[in-house]
Protein backbone atom coordinates (compact mmCIF):
# COMPACT_ATOMS: atom_id res chain seq x y z
CA UNK A 1 0.00 0.00 0.00
CA UNK A 2 1.49 3.37 -0.90
CA UNK A 3 1.14 6.67 0.99
CA UNK A 4 -1.88 7.89 -0.99
CA UNK A 5 -3.66 4.55 -0.44
CA UNK A 6 -3.17 4.89 3.29
CA UNK A 7 -4.58 8.44 3.25
CA UNK A 8 -7.68 7.46 1.27
CA UNK A 9 -8.26 4.38 3.43
CA UNK A 10 -7.92 6.46 6.61
CA UNK A 11 -10.39 9.04 5.27
CA UNK A 12 -12.91 6.40 4.21
CA UNK A 13 -14.47 6.22 7.67
CA UNK A 14 -16.86 8.71 9.29
CA UNK A 15 -15.41 8.33 12.80
CA UNK A 16 -11.90 9.04 11.57
CA UNK A 17 -13.12 12.08 9.65
CA UNK A 18 -14.87 13.26 12.81
CA UNK A 19 -11.63 12.89 14.77
CA UNK A 20 -9.81 14.98 12.15
CA UNK A 21 -12.57 17.60 12.32
CA UNK A 22 -12.16 17.75 16.09
CA UNK A 23 -8.43 18.31 15.71
CA UNK A 24 -9.05 20.93 13.05
CA UNK A 25 -11.32 22.79 15.48
CA UNK A 26 -8.68 22.57 18.19
CA UNK A 27 -5.32 20.94 17.74
CA UNK A 28 -3.01 19.15 20.16
CA UNK A 29 -5.49 17.05 22.13
CA UNK A 30 -5.20 14.04 24.41
CA UNK A 31 -6.98 10.74 23.80
CA UNK A 32 -9.28 11.45 26.77
CA UNK A 33 -10.22 14.80 25.28
CA UNK A 34 -10.75 13.37 21.80
CA UNK A 35 -13.00 10.52 22.94
CA UNK A 36 -15.27 12.69 25.09
CA UNK A 37 -18.79 12.75 23.71
CA UNK A 38 -18.10 9.95 21.24
CA UNK A 39 -20.22 6.84 21.54
CA UNK A 40 -17.26 4.57 21.27
CA UNK A 41 -14.92 2.76 23.61
CA UNK A 42 -11.52 4.18 24.38
CA UNK A 43 -10.06 1.18 22.61
CA UNK A 44 -12.12 1.94 19.50
CA UNK A 45 -10.93 5.54 19.40
CA UNK A 46 -7.33 4.38 19.89
CA UNK A 47 -7.68 2.02 16.95
CA UNK A 48 -8.95 4.80 14.71
CA UNK A 49 -6.15 7.12 15.85
CA UNK A 50 -3.62 4.41 14.99
CA UNK A 51 -4.94 4.27 11.41
CA UNK A 52 -4.79 8.07 11.19
CA UNK A 53 -1.21 8.02 12.54
CA UNK A 54 -0.30 5.28 10.06
CA UNK A 55 -1.43 7.59 7.26
CA UNK A 56 0.41 10.51 8.90
CA UNK A 57 -2.80 12.50 9.10
CA UNK A 58 -2.26 12.62 12.86
CA UNK A 59 1.11 13.10 14.55
CA UNK A 60 1.34 12.25 18.26
CA UNK A 61 3.89 14.02 20.42
CA UNK A 62 4.75 13.79 24.11
CA UNK A 63 4.35 16.90 26.19
CA UNK A 64 5.38 16.16 29.77
CA UNK A 65 3.26 13.19 30.85
CA UNK A 66 0.68 13.70 28.12
CA UNK A 67 0.49 12.39 24.60
CA UNK A 68 -0.97 15.08 22.36
CA UNK A 69 -2.44 14.46 18.93
CA UNK A 70 -1.95 16.97 16.13
CA UNK A 71 -3.65 17.17 12.76
CA UNK A 72 -1.08 16.90 9.97
CA UNK A 73 -2.62 18.27 6.76
CA UNK A 74 0.49 17.68 4.62
CA UNK A 75 -0.61 14.30 3.12
CA UNK A 76 -3.86 15.90 1.94
CA UNK A 77 -1.91 18.84 0.56
CA UNK A 78 0.35 16.47 -1.37
CA UNK A 79 -2.66 14.83 -2.98
CA UNK A 80 -4.05 18.28 -3.75
CA UNK A 81 -0.82 19.60 -5.24
CA UNK A 82 -0.08 16.48 -7.29
CA UNK A 83 -3.50 15.76 -8.73
CA UNK A 84 -6.21 18.25 -8.12
CA UNK A 85 -4.10 21.27 -8.97
CA UNK A 86 -3.03 19.65 -12.16
CA UNK A 87 -6.32 19.52 -13.97
CA UNK A 88 -9.36 20.23 -11.90
CA UNK A 89 -8.82 23.11 -9.54
CA UNK A 90 -10.91 25.63 -11.44
CA UNK A 91 -13.80 23.23 -11.84
CA UNK A 92 -13.57 22.11 -8.22
CA UNK A 93 -13.58 25.74 -7.09
CA UNK A 94 -16.60 26.51 -9.25
CA UNK A 95 -18.49 23.50 -7.93
CA UNK A 96 -17.56 24.28 -4.33
CA UNK A 97 -18.82 27.81 -4.84
CA UNK A 98 -22.07 26.54 -6.35
CA UNK A 99 -22.55 24.12 -3.46
CA UNK A 100 -21.98 26.89 -0.90
CA UNK A 101 -24.37 29.15 -2.76
CA UNK A 102 -27.10 26.51 -2.86
CA UNK A 103 -26.64 25.63 0.79
CA UNK A 104 -26.81 29.27 1.78
CA UNK A 105 -30.02 29.71 -0.16
CA UNK A 106 -31.68 26.80 1.57
CA UNK A 107 -30.35 27.63 5.04
CA UNK B 1 -15.68 22.68 25.44
CA UNK B 2 -14.78 23.37 29.04
CA UNK B 3 -13.67 19.98 30.28
CA UNK B 4 -10.64 19.61 32.53
CA UNK B 5 -8.85 17.76 29.76
CA UNK B 6 -9.38 20.60 27.32
CA UNK B 7 -7.48 23.01 29.56
CA UNK B 8 -4.34 20.92 29.48
CA UNK B 9 -4.01 20.79 25.71
CA UNK B 10 -1.81 22.97 23.56
CA UNK B 11 -3.96 24.69 20.98
CA UNK B 12 -1.24 27.09 19.88
CA UNK B 13 1.26 24.58 18.53
CA UNK B 14 1.09 23.31 14.96
CA UNK B 15 2.84 20.13 13.85
CA UNK B 16 3.60 19.16 10.25
CA UNK B 17 5.30 16.04 8.95
CA UNK B 18 6.45 14.96 5.52
CA UNK B 19 8.52 12.06 4.19
CA UNK B 20 11.05 12.93 1.50
CA UNK B 21 13.11 10.63 -0.70
CA UNK B 22 16.40 12.42 -0.04
CA UNK B 23 19.22 12.30 2.49
CA UNK B 24 18.97 14.19 5.79
CA UNK B 25 21.83 16.38 4.53
CA UNK B 26 19.84 17.33 1.44
CA UNK B 27 16.79 18.18 3.57
CA UNK B 28 18.96 20.28 5.89
CA UNK B 29 20.36 22.09 2.86
CA UNK B 30 16.90 22.71 1.43
CA UNK B 31 15.95 24.47 4.68
CA UNK B 32 19.13 26.46 5.32
CA UNK B 33 20.74 27.13 1.93
CA UNK B 34 19.35 30.18 0.08
CA UNK B 35 19.95 28.55 -3.32
CA UNK B 36 17.37 25.96 -2.25
CA UNK B 37 14.97 28.12 -0.25
CA UNK B 38 14.26 30.37 -3.23
CA UNK B 39 12.91 27.37 -5.16
CA UNK B 40 9.86 26.37 -3.11
CA UNK B 41 7.18 27.81 -0.85
CA UNK B 42 7.36 31.57 -0.49
CA UNK B 43 10.55 31.49 -2.52
CA UNK B 44 12.66 33.92 -0.53
CA UNK B 45 16.33 33.41 0.22
CA UNK B 46 17.13 32.33 3.79
CA UNK B 47 20.15 33.75 5.60
CA UNK B 48 21.26 31.68 8.57
CA UNK B 49 24.15 32.14 10.95
CA UNK B 50 23.97 28.52 12.09
CA UNK B 51 25.09 28.76 15.72
CA UNK B 52 23.22 29.51 18.96
CA UNK B 53 22.42 33.21 19.00
CA UNK B 54 23.10 33.51 15.26
CA UNK B 55 20.81 35.65 13.16
CA UNK B 56 18.14 34.32 10.81
CA UNK B 57 16.60 36.36 8.03
CA UNK B 58 14.06 35.16 5.51
CA UNK B 59 14.17 37.57 2.58
CA UNK B 60 11.12 38.57 0.59
CA UNK B 61 11.09 37.14 -2.93
CA UNK B 62 11.34 39.33 -6.01
CA UNK B 63 7.59 39.35 -6.58
CA UNK B 64 6.90 40.49 -3.03
CA UNK B 65 9.50 43.25 -3.27
CA UNK B 66 8.03 44.40 -6.58
CA UNK B 67 4.77 44.85 -4.70
CA UNK B 68 6.45 47.01 -2.09
CA UNK B 69 7.40 44.40 0.50
CA UNK B 70 10.43 45.12 2.69
CA UNK B 71 13.66 43.23 2.00
CA UNK B 72 13.29 41.07 5.11
CA UNK B 73 10.02 39.13 5.46
CA UNK B 74 10.88 37.05 8.52
CA UNK B 75 13.56 37.44 11.16
CA UNK B 76 14.70 35.49 14.19
CA UNK B 77 17.56 33.89 16.03
CA UNK B 78 19.06 30.42 15.94
CA UNK B 79 18.65 28.59 19.26
CA UNK B 80 20.12 25.21 18.33
CA UNK B 81 21.76 24.02 15.12
CA UNK B 82 22.66 20.34 14.93
CA UNK B 83 23.10 19.56 11.22
CA UNK B 84 21.56 17.53 9.71
CA UNK B 85 19.27 16.54 12.59
CA UNK B 86 17.76 19.50 14.36
CA UNK B 87 17.31 23.22 13.96
CA UNK B 88 15.56 25.33 16.60
CA UNK B 89 15.02 29.03 16.06
CA UNK B 90 12.79 31.97 16.81
CA UNK B 91 10.67 33.20 13.92
CA UNK B 92 8.90 36.53 13.55
CA UNK B 93 6.89 37.63 10.56
CA UNK B 94 7.86 41.25 9.99
CA UNK B 95 5.89 41.83 6.79
CA UNK B 96 2.76 43.58 8.04
CA UNK B 97 2.54 45.53 11.27
CA UNK B 98 -0.08 43.40 13.00
CA UNK B 99 1.87 40.20 12.52
CA UNK B 100 5.17 41.85 13.46
CA UNK B 101 3.52 43.02 16.68
CA UNK B 102 2.75 39.41 17.61
CA UNK B 103 6.46 38.96 18.12
CA UNK B 104 8.72 35.93 18.04
CA UNK B 105 7.39 32.41 17.71
CA UNK B 106 9.46 29.25 18.13
CA UNK B 107 10.15 26.94 15.23
CA UNK B 108 11.75 23.49 15.33
CA UNK B 109 12.81 21.34 12.39
CA UNK B 110 13.49 17.66 13.20
CA UNK B 111 15.15 15.57 10.50
CA UNK B 112 15.38 11.79 10.84
CA UNK B 113 16.81 9.27 8.40
CA UNK B 114 14.37 6.43 7.74
CA UNK B 115 14.28 3.22 5.76
CA UNK B 116 14.86 3.08 2.02
CA UNK B 117 16.54 6.46 1.70
CA UNK B 118 13.48 8.29 2.95
CA UNK B 119 13.91 11.11 5.45
CA UNK B 120 11.25 12.19 7.93
CA UNK B 121 10.93 15.92 8.41
CA UNK B 122 8.80 17.24 11.27
CA UNK B 123 8.10 20.94 11.72
CA UNK B 124 6.82 22.13 15.09
CA UNK B 125 5.71 25.74 15.19
CA UNK B 126 4.87 27.12 18.65
CA UNK B 127 2.58 30.07 18.12
CA UNK B 128 1.55 31.24 21.54
CA UNK B 129 0.25 34.80 21.40
CA UNK B 130 0.45 34.91 17.60
CA UNK B 131 -3.06 34.15 16.28
CA UNK B 132 -2.62 35.95 12.95
CA UNK B 133 0.69 34.29 12.19
CA UNK B 134 -0.92 30.98 13.22
CA UNK B 135 -3.66 31.54 10.65
CA UNK B 136 -1.11 32.46 7.98
CA UNK B 137 1.13 29.43 8.53
CA UNK B 138 -1.85 27.08 8.72
CA UNK B 139 -2.76 28.11 5.18
CA UNK B 140 -5.91 29.89 6.35
CA UNK B 141 -5.11 32.98 4.28
CA UNK B 142 -4.44 31.18 1.00
CA UNK B 143 -7.57 32.56 -0.67
CA UNK B 144 -6.15 36.05 -0.06
CA UNK B 145 -3.04 35.15 -2.03
CA UNK B 146 -0.94 34.62 1.08
CA UNK B 147 0.25 31.13 0.16
CA UNK B 148 -0.76 27.83 1.70
CA UNK B 149 1.34 27.93 4.85
CA UNK B 150 3.48 25.05 6.11
CA UNK B 151 1.69 22.23 4.30
CA UNK B 152 2.16 24.06 1.01
CA UNK B 153 5.79 24.92 1.80
CA UNK B 154 6.61 21.31 2.75
CA UNK B 155 4.81 19.93 -0.30
CA UNK B 156 6.97 22.21 -2.45
CA UNK B 157 10.12 21.27 -0.56
CA UNK B 158 9.38 17.56 -1.14
CA UNK B 159 8.72 18.14 -4.83
CA UNK B 160 11.86 20.17 -5.45
CA UNK B 161 14.09 17.64 -3.65
CA UNK B 162 12.54 14.58 -5.27
CA UNK B 163 12.03 15.86 -8.81
CA UNK B 164 14.13 19.00 -9.10
CA UNK B 165 11.03 20.82 -10.31
CA UNK B 166 9.48 23.77 -8.54
CA UNK B 167 5.77 23.99 -7.88
CA UNK B 168 4.21 27.27 -8.85
CA UNK B 169 5.59 30.19 -6.88
CA UNK B 170 3.29 32.15 -4.59
CA UNK B 171 -0.08 31.63 -6.23
CA UNK B 172 -2.27 34.56 -7.06
CA UNK B 173 -5.52 34.96 -5.17
CA UNK B 174 -8.37 33.00 -6.70
CA UNK B 175 -10.61 35.11 -8.82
Amino acid sequence: MDDDDRVFRALADPTRRLLLDRLFARDGRTLTDLESGLEMTRFGVMKHLKVLEGADLVVARRSGREKLHFLNPVPIRLIHDRWIDKYTERRVAALTELKNQLEEDTA
Amino acid sequence: MTTMAAKTTTATTQVYRVYIKATPEAVWDAITNPDWTDRYGYGGRAQYDLRPGGAYRGLANAGMRAMGAPEVAVDGEVIEADPPRKLVQTWRMVMGEAMAAEGFTRLTYEIEAGKGGVTKLTVVHELEGAPQVALLVSGGMEDQGAGGGWSWVLSGLKTVLETGASLDPLPAAHD
